[in-house]
């Protein structure tokens, strides 16, 4: 049982992690705490939706529309809302991307209605992949981790390896400073935000199997990815991994030993904790600065 | 004239910080602005990078007879102007070498980058065991040498620098000026704002003096050097005496 445990754990602490990471990227980059981050991703699936069963894509191809679609989406929130913001502060952010979000809301309401729809993937949670007397590991357990695990990688290596991901983290660090050594540090920020909106859309496609497929789908979902984010700390990536791990293990755990009713209630209990111990999240770096 | 500044006025919210400014920098030249603290100094500098929004609110700037007022800074960067600020800014978190390489954002030519890496460490030895270091750990006089070397690295024709001297040592000090001159040497333009006028009317050609938001007095450094007014209120080197207000006041009024 204790693997079954740590195989959902795992998989749905995956993609805690995925969502935790689209916030984080942008809130490194900006402070911005992206309440459309959800909304963003859940178009984005009824997208991928949209063009498997209605235009009949394969599915690579309605992947690749899809995220090629959410990183406009991205760009274009940040272009259209996000920069208009003369001498924005924090509150006038938030307002923005909860409009956005409302925005997003209504758009797919009305577009899509709010009947649930099943959605199928070629990696399904009712096909096993492994099955022992101990756990069984489904197409779709497999695939997400498979998934999740490769986005980390490749946003590891954008940011570390390559000239885009240099500018990305001289644009965290110090927005002035990018700027006059030469990073258009607008457009940088839309591209983050446009990463930030495909890193998302994932997480959404990977969500969709397993709830259903309805415009609230990512409520749930963006309110634990927020909370790991939180418990790793918004400003370090490798933090919000394990935050969003270390939350999907948690709520299972109290799911299968405490109360499979208040597993949800976990995530709010997280953030409390946190902001009674360690405000700015267990992975915060403190920097010292010398003199 | 590499970049010339007509009539600008900057304001911080209603407040008018810069009084109709002009100057002009000739191109090879080390060229000093000193002035006491609050001047305006650092606003004239960030007015022409355009880091102020929506400033200068009235003026011309050209660099190369090319209007750069109200442009984005990153494109006047890729014009050919570099900057050193006041405080460093290093980037902390990032190792000296990912420092450097933002600097040098704008170019693509890869082995010239390659080259000037080198020389950079021949600028400032001191980077050299350093180069994988995050920049935060690094002392006052070592991030100062990376903010310039930082600068360098887009092979600008036109560096400006912010009080390098800043909260360093005496010795530090000497250094940066030396490699200062070094630098105008290897054929780059320097604008240089600075409140040690000693070091700064020694390493230049040319000297401006601000106070207030104006320029009070300019001219070749040898000559600012000799001034009365300079000597007394700027290099210290005059005798206090009772008579000190109202000199000043008498003096004051022969530079405007
Ligand atoms: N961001 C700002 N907002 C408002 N006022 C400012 C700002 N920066 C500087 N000032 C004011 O502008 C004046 C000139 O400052 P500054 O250009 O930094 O002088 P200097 O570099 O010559 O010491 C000062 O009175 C300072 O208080
Ligand atoms: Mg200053």
């Amino acid at each position: 049982m204790i693997v079954q445990l740590l195989i959902s754990s795992l998989v749905t602490g995956s993609i805690y992690a995925l969502i935790a990471l689209a916030m984080a990227i942008i809130y490194k980059a900006s402070e911005i705490p992206n309440f459309a981050q959800g909304e963003m991703a859940m178009v984005s699936t009824y997208i991928t939706f949209v063009l498997l069963s209605t235009f009949g894509f394969p599915f690579l191809t309605a992947l690749v529309l899809t995220l090629t679609f959410a990183f406009l989406l991205g760009i274009l929130f940040e272009f259209l809302l996000i920069r208009r913001a003369k001498e924005p502060n924090l509150l006038g952010f938030i307002i923005i991307t909860l409009g956005f979000q409302l925005l997003l809301f209504g758009l797919a309401g009305w577009k899509w209605g709010s009947d649930q729809r099943t959605f199928t993937l070629p990696f399904s949670e009712s096909e096993v992949v492994v099955r022992t007397s101990s756990f069984v590991l489904t197409e779709h357990n497999l695939a997400s981790l498979i998934i999740a695990m490769v986005i980390m990688v490749i946003l590891y290596l954008i940011l570390n390896h390559t000239k885009l991901g240099l500018a990305m983290r001289a644009c965290q660090q110090n927005v002035g400073a990018a700027m006059f050594n030469g990073i258009p540090a607008n457009r940088i920020l839309g591209i983050t935000f446009g990463i930030s909106s495909i890193v998302g859309a994932i997480a959404g496609i990977l969500v969709a199997p397993i709830t259903t497929l309805d415009p609230t789908m990512m409520w749930d979902p963006l309110v634990k990815g927020f909370a790991a984010a939180v418990l790793g700390s918004m400003k370090s990536l490798p933090g919000v991994v394990i935050g969003g791990l270390l939350l999907g293990l948690i709520e299972n755990l109290f799911g299968f030993y405490v109360s499979l009713e208040f597993k949800s209630i976990v995530a709010f209990g997280v953030i409390m904790l946190i902001l009674f111990i360690k405000p700015s999240g267990l992975f915060a770096k403190h920097y010292i600065r010398k003199v | 004239m590499l970049l010339e500044i007509k009539n600008i006025e900057t304001f911080y919210d209603k407040i008018k910080i810069l009084n109709g400014i002009s100057f002009s920098l000739e191109e090879g030249k080390v060229t000093a602005i000193i002035g006491n603290n609050g001047a305006g100094k650092t606003t004239m500098l960030n007015t022409i990078m355009g880091l102020i929004d929506d400033q200068p609110e009235k003026g011309k700037i050209t660099f190369r007879n090319k209007p750069i007022q109200l442009v984005d800074t990153d494109k006047i960067v890729k014009m050919g102007i570099a900057y050193v600020p006041e405080g460093r800014e290093v980037f902390e978190e990032l190792t000296v070498k990912e420092n450097l390489l933002v600097g040098a954002y704008i170019r693509k030519d890869r082995k010239g980058i390659q080259s000037d890496l080198v020389k950079m460490l021949e600028y400032f030895p001191a980077l050299k065991s350093r180069l994988n270091q995050l920049a935060g750990t690094l002392s006052g006089g070592e991030q100062q040498m990376l903010a310039i070397a930082r600068a360098l690295m887009s092979d600008p024709t036109l560096v400006i620098l912010d009080e390098p001297s800043l909260g360093l040592s005496p010795l530090l000090v000497q250094e940066i000026f030396k490699i200062i001159r070094e630098i105008n040497r290897d054929g780059k333009t320097i604008l240089l704002v600075e409140q040690n006028a000693n070091m700064a009317i020694e390493v230049s050609d040319q000297v401006y003096i601000m106070e207030n938001g104006k320029f009070v007095l300019n001219g070749p450094a040898d000559e600012i050097k000799d001034n009365e007014d300079v000597r007394e209120f700027y290099l210290g080197l005059k005798e206090v005496d009772s008579l000190k207000g109202y000199q000043r006041y008498k003096r004051r009024r022969t530079w405007r």
